[in-house]
């Protein structure tokens, strides 16, 4: 009982906010450091973040499908992409000359320690997650199949509403 | 601590700030965020594959993580079960309780973390606590972490702790502490007038000690004292100018007499550099590594995958194919190695003559890691040494080189398709993935992927996979004849039927079809169904899983083979 008592008293208390976007920083592709939820805060639309890695083939599947959509998604939803690398120091330093020559569109951010990845409670990659303006979690999906798109999609309609 | 003060501890410190904002008029109670990942698995014997069943005929893994937010405040923890062990886990893990747990505390200048925290300095070369909870690796730090960013582009962290190593029913340390600092400046942030530069320069420096009590080893005549304290440092710089990157650490440490190097006293010494380049449509990189004794650990008795204070990254790429990732992977060799990677990224463009409606992406990989060339020492010197390197080149033996090849295109709006290439010459003595050879096996793997749009929301995605190992002339029967290395030439076959978002289906058969030995050229065949509900996920699968090396970011964990049911669950909120 001493185990759940915590759990039990903390949802007693009733009224806790949806996930939001966590403070953490991190460097992006051209070693500049962004704070994530300034990111969100400054962003004038919905923000959509992908946890993914350079070995992680459906995360690639997910990214490059979306890179043929993203730009009439930012044109009717406003919506800013970033991809957030989990790749560790092994693989670390082939993300910026993958992610140039499949040429995204998207903010990359590296999480070589998954600081933002614990924080986010993402479990395995790929992890997507749908962020309103106040930096609130809207929507998410864990795993990419081909066509998941679609239902994203809706979602930013959604948002962009 | 007692059991029960642990949990107590942690209904105080999801509590607190509850009871601070209880006589708030408008309380902003903060937030609840979590993980649960769940793994049920049950065993059949199978001794044609050497399935064997535990005592307790199942296995159970599961973790549950909560974190409490509010403004810069958080508290987490992480309830865990090993009830018993998947087989492949360490198997000394056992019960559940809480085995992570923090406090932390976030302003603008400063962040305290109480408790227990995961950290990387630099590439990892002389620090990184980190968790691969799949391999069962978790060397996370316990105790207290003080991170100070005085001025813009600036941080400096310092650290005290144990590190985690056991698990029975709570965390179980290390027996040595480990004392570190980091700190790091970017020049652009830092420097005002360097702000709008078109070159950003960061530089790091790290010290990291540890402390482990010791008396005395005797080796012949000799009665060597065992340092009480080991030092590691590094220096690191990196640069960035448009698309060219480039990254370089130096390591040293010193006084380390432990179980890897056979209790010498040499110093440990590492390199790593990595540069790169790219533009649109391109992308090259290529790294230089070298390590001689730099592995560290908060104990120095221990090794393979025991209390890790530092991570040396191998400089082969992580395979995702099934064939290609988990028969010859390759983990770095601790003792020392050295070795050099090209790699190529290039994308042929859209409407283009070859590159096609869609474009075409191409990748290229050359890998390679030898010894390092030393010269044994003999005497005195050789007991105390052991040996002296004389030079960064590549010494006598080969340990892998791993060249790989991928095309990639899309013809259309529902079909694509992919073909990779894989050759590998392993020294199967340095990295001792498999016991039925002993020596450099040279295998090839062709992949064909294909992926089919059927309808609206449904797909269909397929692997076909073959390995092909080469052979050695062996005398059989009296003749010369040629035989198969190691478990000779597989196949693999696997269909993924996704509905989405909801559901998916797989079928994997794996055929070991030219092993050398007719009655191990087995089927290994598995399914799996599962459905998704955004950020929950349920998959049932049964089969048979051969005996394997399972591995993430260059660290392998050898995995029993198996027969029966996996459920797993997991699930975020």
């Amino acid at each position: 009982m001493m185990r759940i008592t915590p759990f039990l008293l903390v949802l007693m208390c009733g009224s806790l906010s949806a996930q939001e976007v966590p403070s953490i920083e991190l460097k992006d592709l051209g070693d500049l450091t962004v704070d994530t939820r300034a990111f969100v805060d400054a962003a004038e639309g919905p923000v959509l973040f992908c946890f993914w890695a350079t070995w992680c083939s459906p995360c690639k599947r997910e990214l490059n499908n979306y890179a043929d959509l993203y730009p009439d998604w930012q044109d009717e939803t406003g919506v800013e992409l970033v991809a957030v690398s989990i790749d560790d120091p092994r693989s670390m330093m082939r993300v910026k000359p993958y992610v140039n020559s499949v040429s995204w569109d998207y903010t990359v951010l590296l999480d070589p320690n998954k600081a933002f990845a614990r924080a986010m409670q993402v479990n395995n990659v790929p992890h997507t997650f749908l962020v309103d303006a106040e930096g609130k979690v809207v929507w998410q999906h864990n795993n990419y199949a081909d066509g998941d798109e679609e239902e994203l999609y809706e979602e930013l309609l959604k948002l962009a509403e | 601590m007692t059991r029960h003060s642990l949990h107590l501890s942690a209904a105080i410190a999801v509590l607190f700030p509850f009871i601070l904002v209880a006589q708030d008029e408008s309380p902003d109670v903060g937030q609840i965020t979590g993980n649960v990942q769940m793994l049920f698995q049950t065993y059949q014997e199978d001794s044609l594959i050497g399935a064997q069943v535990p005592p307790s005929k199942t296995g159970f893994n599961a973790f549950g993580n909560l974190i409490y937010t509010r403004g810069g405040f958080s508290a987490g923890m992480r309830y865990e079960s090993y009830l018993d062990p998947i087989l492949g886990y360490p198997g000394r893990f056992r019960g559940s309780g809480i085995g992570y747990r923090y406090l932390n505390y976030n302003k603008e200048h400063f962040e305290v973390t109480v408790g227990n925290f995961y950290e990387q300095f630099g590439s990892g070369l002389v620090l990184r606590a980190y968790e691969e909870r799949q391999l069962g690796i978790d060397n996370a730090l316990d105790g207290f972490r003080l991170v100070l960013r005085p001025t813009a582009g600036v941080t400096v962290k310092g650290l005290v702790g144990k590190q985690r190593f056991d698990f029975d029913s709570r965390l179980i340390n290390s027996p040595g502490i480990i004392r570190a600092f980091d700190g790091e400046v970017n020049l652009n942030d830092a420097i005002e007038s360097w702000a709008t530069a078109g070159t950003r320069i960061t530089l790091g420096a790290s010290f990291v000690s540890r402390f482990q009590t010791g008396s005395t080893i005797s080796k012949d005549t000799l009665i060597l004292e065992l340092p009480q304290n080991v030092g590691s440092w590094g220096y690191r710089a990196q640069v960035q100018k448009g698309g060219f990157q480039l990254m370089g650490e130096y390591v040293r440490k010193i006084n380390d007499p432990n179980a890897d190097n056979g209790y010498t006293y040499r110093d440990g010494e590492g390199i790593l550099v990595n540069a790169g380049w790219s533009t649109k449509g391109l992308g090259i990189n290529v790294g230089f590594k070298g390590v001689d004794n730099m592995q560290f650990r908060s104990d120095r008795n221990l090794q393979l995958f025991d209390l890790p204070v530092n991570y040396i990254p191998a400089i082969t790429k992580q395979h995702t194919y099934n064939l290609a990732a988990t028969l010859y992977p390759y983990a770095t060799v601790v003792q020392g190695e050295v070795g050099w990677s090209a790699e190529v990224f290039y994308t042929i463009p859209r409407k283009s003559k070859l590159g096609g409606k869609y474009g075409t992406k191409i990748s290229f990989q050359y890998a390679t890691a030898s010894s390092l060339d030393t010269t044994n020492l003999s005497g005195v010197d050789g007991l105390v040494d052991g040996y002296r390197r004389n030079s960064w080149k590549a010494g006598e033996d080969l340990y892998i080189r791993d060249i790989n090849f991928d095309i990639s295109r899309k013809f259309s709006k529902g079909f694509k398709a992919k073909y990779a290439f894989f050759h590998f010459d392993f020294n199967t003595l340095a990295t001792p993935v498999t016991t039925d050879y002993k020596g450099i096996v040279n295998a090839n793997v062709h992949v064909v992927e294909t992926q089919v749009r059927i309808k609206k929301g449904h797909s269909l995605r397929t692997e076909l996979q073959a390995l092909f190992t080469g052979t050695d002339m062996k005398e059989v029967n009296g003749e010369m004849t040629p035989v198969k290395q190691d478990k000779g030439d597989w196949a693999t076959v696997l269909a993924e039927y996704s509905i989405s978002p909801h559901w998916f289906f797989s079928v994997l058969d794996q055929y070991n079809f030219g092993n050398p030995n007719p009655d191990q050229r087995v089927h290994y065949l598995y399914g799996t169904v599962g459905r998704i509900e955004g950020a929950h996920r349920l998959s049932v699968g049964y089969g048979k899983r051969r005996e394997g090396i399972f591995c993430i970011g260059g660290v392998c964990r050898a995995v029993p083979a198996s027969n029966g049911f996996e459920i797993t669950f997991t699930s975020s909120f």
